[in-house]
């Protein structure tokens, strides 16, 4: 469970209230249209802004003061997800130990991550040898390898052509449900929500509302989301 | 981790600069200590500070037109060759401008052929000249900025509306001037006001003696502690007040980033501009380089010939210079941290204000520090070391910091988000990715302190000097020969270094 207790975020003229709880597991879209502060919820929850009131909870405990590091989750940012000068086994090994001290039984589980993504063969290259396809790969096995509870991600995917989009989105679904973690999902695309996520909690108009069932949502869509809807 | 570690160095520094002026104005003791010759000396360093930088800018004004309008083959040698006497030793140059300019030098051939009498290099005209030599190539690189920062549309306009060149000069390239060249004038004056070597080697008797020279002459001829430091103060005050004038002007910035490109021009087809425009350069050239090519050329020839305390000193400047280089890069990276963080406008500050220092102020400082608790003589390598450290300190920090920035925009969150702070930060971010601006600091620093012949002169014994110090040496000693090897060795280990750090720099970061 990861909750939002009375949270209150505030940059020059822009707010955002938030009192909202996301049960574990599955696949939670935050939607909202540009500009409506999906993202920088996702970066107060990651830990890169600073509430300006209110808490925030992950498995009942409060983290709102903790590093972005120690915090029970792991973050994919829309791009630069990688460090261009370490190899895919770096960046991936980046998530057991930031100083890459990596023990043998590390850096098996290292490898192990990466053939999980379907990068075997390719641990050694730059990312710029890359597509940008294996490039978000590279970037999931590392948050896999983390095994932090949650894991959050902004607009994900969204520089890659569809198909490689719902490609990586169904191996999104399917290995965060292998690994038993919950994900949080900052989208503008309803097709990406309608694709992937269980539940789907709406931005707008300075608020967060409560995540409801995704099919349900747009089957009677309510009107912030009619208005998105066009 | 990283950050607080360059919060404490950037205290360090401010304690560093703080303490030895501190001892200085406690040891200077009412302005009745000093002589008519020391206010002779406050007079002279200022104004030969205004002519060497009005000289240096008004030459430097055509050569900058020429290389912004024309291009050829070799101009990028050109570039090269002005950005050259940044890290130049002085004293090698002070040789290359006897060998032309001295008594038997070609010039003084030169004018004996037409029946003139030579002219002497010795006093105020060596000393203006010298630092011509050196600032207006700055100043070159400097106007060359501002005349490649007009914009191509409206030379283009200046084009289409048939503009000659003097239109575009009155129009475009006056405005232009009157915006950057105050600004230019202050920086150079500034670095002739501070000026030691130079008048050391071509200076000194009355009427060409800096405040810096009579430091160091207060204090190894008369060993008047409490006068160096009187003097000190009044190098402090002048230093402060300039950097209160510089406050109220744009000063230029950078190294002179992008200088590789030409900007087209309708205007100056005429052959009467390109004589000009080439006279302007090749002339620059012959003045920078003569000097140089006399000096190593002859060296070479002799360099067998060198003395055995110029290699022992020339391992001592290459140890100083690698320790100098390391110290600077161990404090320069963590200010840069610090700097690009929340709040970190105070680190930068600390940075840049150390450029307003005085070697030989804080050379005076130091000595009143140590003195109570050890033989200052003794400690010369360690504290030429210091005071190489914070003089490179600032440019290290305008090199690291913007690039610092940038990696801070790009991969900080990736890097807080993993946990990947402190030291791992430093060896698997910062320090492959900031390869380029940490080898140009390092290089710097190094060519810098190899180089420098300042508060060596003041505390080191003869038995044990750097390589610049033994040239200064030889040099008074007539032994030009020597001189000039020694002047070789300096020149290959200076640029050396730097070209090596360089290079190193680019290496790691692709």
């Amino acid at each position: 469970m990861l909750r939002l207790e009375g949270l209150r975020l505030s940059q020059g003229s822009f707010g955002l209230d938030a009192d909202v709880a996301f049960p574990a597991g599955g696949v939670t879209a935050l939607m909202g249209a540009s500009g409506s502060g999906k993202s920088t919820l996702l970066a107060a929850i990651a830990g890169f802004l600073d509430p300006a009131a209110g808490r925030i909870v992950i498995e009942g405990a409060d983290v709102t003061d903790l590093a972005p590091g120690d915090r029970p989750l792991s973050v994919l940012f829309q791009d630069q997800n990688l460090f261009p000068h370490l190899t895919v086994a770096e960046n991936v090994g980046l998530g057991l130990r930031p100083d890459l001290r990596l023990s043998d039984d590390q850096r098996a589980a290292r490898d192990r991550a990466i053939a999980r993504v379907g990068l075997d063969g390719m641990a050694d290259r730059l990312p710029r040898d890359l597509s940008g396809g294996q490039q978000s790969r590279a970037a999931l096995a590392r948050a896999l390898l983390r095994g932090r509870p949650w894991l959050l991600l902004d607009e994900p995917f969204s520089a890659l052509g569809p198909a490689l989009r719902t490609e990586m989105l169904a191996l999104l679904q399917e290995t965060a449900r292998d690994e038993n973690l919950s994900v949080l999902m900052v989208t503008h695309a309803p097709e990406d929500a309608r694709a992937v996520a269980d539940r789907t909690a709406l931005v707008a108009d300075g608020a967060l509302s409560a995540p409801v069932d995704t099919a349900t949502l747009f089957a009677d869509p309510p009107p912030a989301l009619r208005a998105y809807l066009g | 981790m990283g950050a607080r570690l360059g919060l404490a160095a950037a205290l360090a520094l401010a304690a560093a600069l703080l303490l030895p002026l501190g001892a200085v104005a406690w040891r200077a003791e009412g302005w009745s200590g000093l002589r008519p010759s020391d206010w002779g000396a406050l007079w002279f360093t200022l104004w030969q500070a205004a002519v060497s930088a009005a000289l240096s800018v008004l030459l430097a004004v055509p050569v900058a037109r020429a290389l912004a309008r024309r291009r050829f083959p070799g101009r990028g040698a050109v570039l090269l060759l002005l950005g050259a006497p940044f890290i130049l030793p002085v004293i090698v140059a002070v040789l290359g401008l006897v060998a032309v300019f001295g008594r038997a030098g070609v010039a003084n051939v030169a004018l004996g052929w037409l029946g003139i009498e030579p002219v002497s290099i010795y006093g105020w005209q060596g000393v203006i000249l010298a630092h011509v030599f050196f600032n207006m190539p700055l100043a070159t690189r400097l106007i060359l900025q501002g005349w490649l920062a007009l914009p191509g549309e409206r030379l283009r306009l200046a084009a289409a509306l048939g503009f000659t060149a003097a239109d575009t000069f009155r129009r475009l390239e006056w405005p232009m001037l009157r915006a950057i060249v105050p600004g230019i004038f202050l920086v150079i004056f500034l670095i002739c006001t501070t000026s030691f070597a130079v008048a050391l080697a071509l200076g000194g008797g009355p009427g060409a003696t800096t405040v810096e020279l009579a430091i160091y002459q207060a204090f190894r001829f008369d060993f008047d502690l409490s006068r160096a430091a009187l003097l000190g103060a009044m190098q402090l005050a002048l230093g402060a007040a300039a950097a209160a004038l510089s406050l109220r002007l744009a000063l230029p910035s950078g190294f002179g980033a992008g200088l590789d490109r030409a900007v087209p021009r309708w205007d100056s087809r005429g052959v009467g501009l390109r004589l000009q425009d080439t006279l302007a350069i090749a002339l620059a050239c012959v003045f920078l380089l003569l000097p140089m090519l006399l000096v190593l050329v002859e060296g070479a020839l002799h360099v067998t010939a060198l003395p055995r305390v110029a290699w022992e000193g020339a391992l001592r400047s290459l140890v100083m210079a690698l320790a100098s280089a390391a110290l600077t890069a161990g404090m320069a990276l963590p200010m840069a941290m610090a700097a690009v963080r929340r709040g970190g406008g105070a680190v930068e500050t600390v940075g840049t204000l150390s450029i307003a220092a005085s070697p030989l102020v804080l050379g005076t400082g130091l000595f009143i520090l140590l003195l109570p608790v050890t033989n200052p003589v003794d400690m010369a390598l360690p504290v030429t070391v210091f005071v190489n450290v914070i003089l490179a300190l600032p440019f290290a920090l305008r090199a690291l910091i913007p690039a610092m920035r940038t990696l801070q925009a790009d991969y900080g969150r990736l890097a807080a988000s993993l946990g990947l702070v402190g030291f791992a930060w430093l060896r698997l971010v910062a320090v492959p990715r900031l390869g380029r601006p940490l080898g140009f600091a390092c290089g710097l620093t190094a060519a810098l302190s190899a180089g420098d012949l300042g508060v060596i002169a003041l505390f080191a014994s003869p038995d044990r000097g750097t390589l610049p110090l033994v040239l200064y040496q030889l040099m008074g000693s007539y032994r030009m020969e020597e001189a000039k090897a020694a002047a070789l060795v300096l020149v290959l280990m200076s640029l050396g270094l730097f070209w090596l750090f360089e290079r190193g720099g680019r290496h790691v970061e692709t």
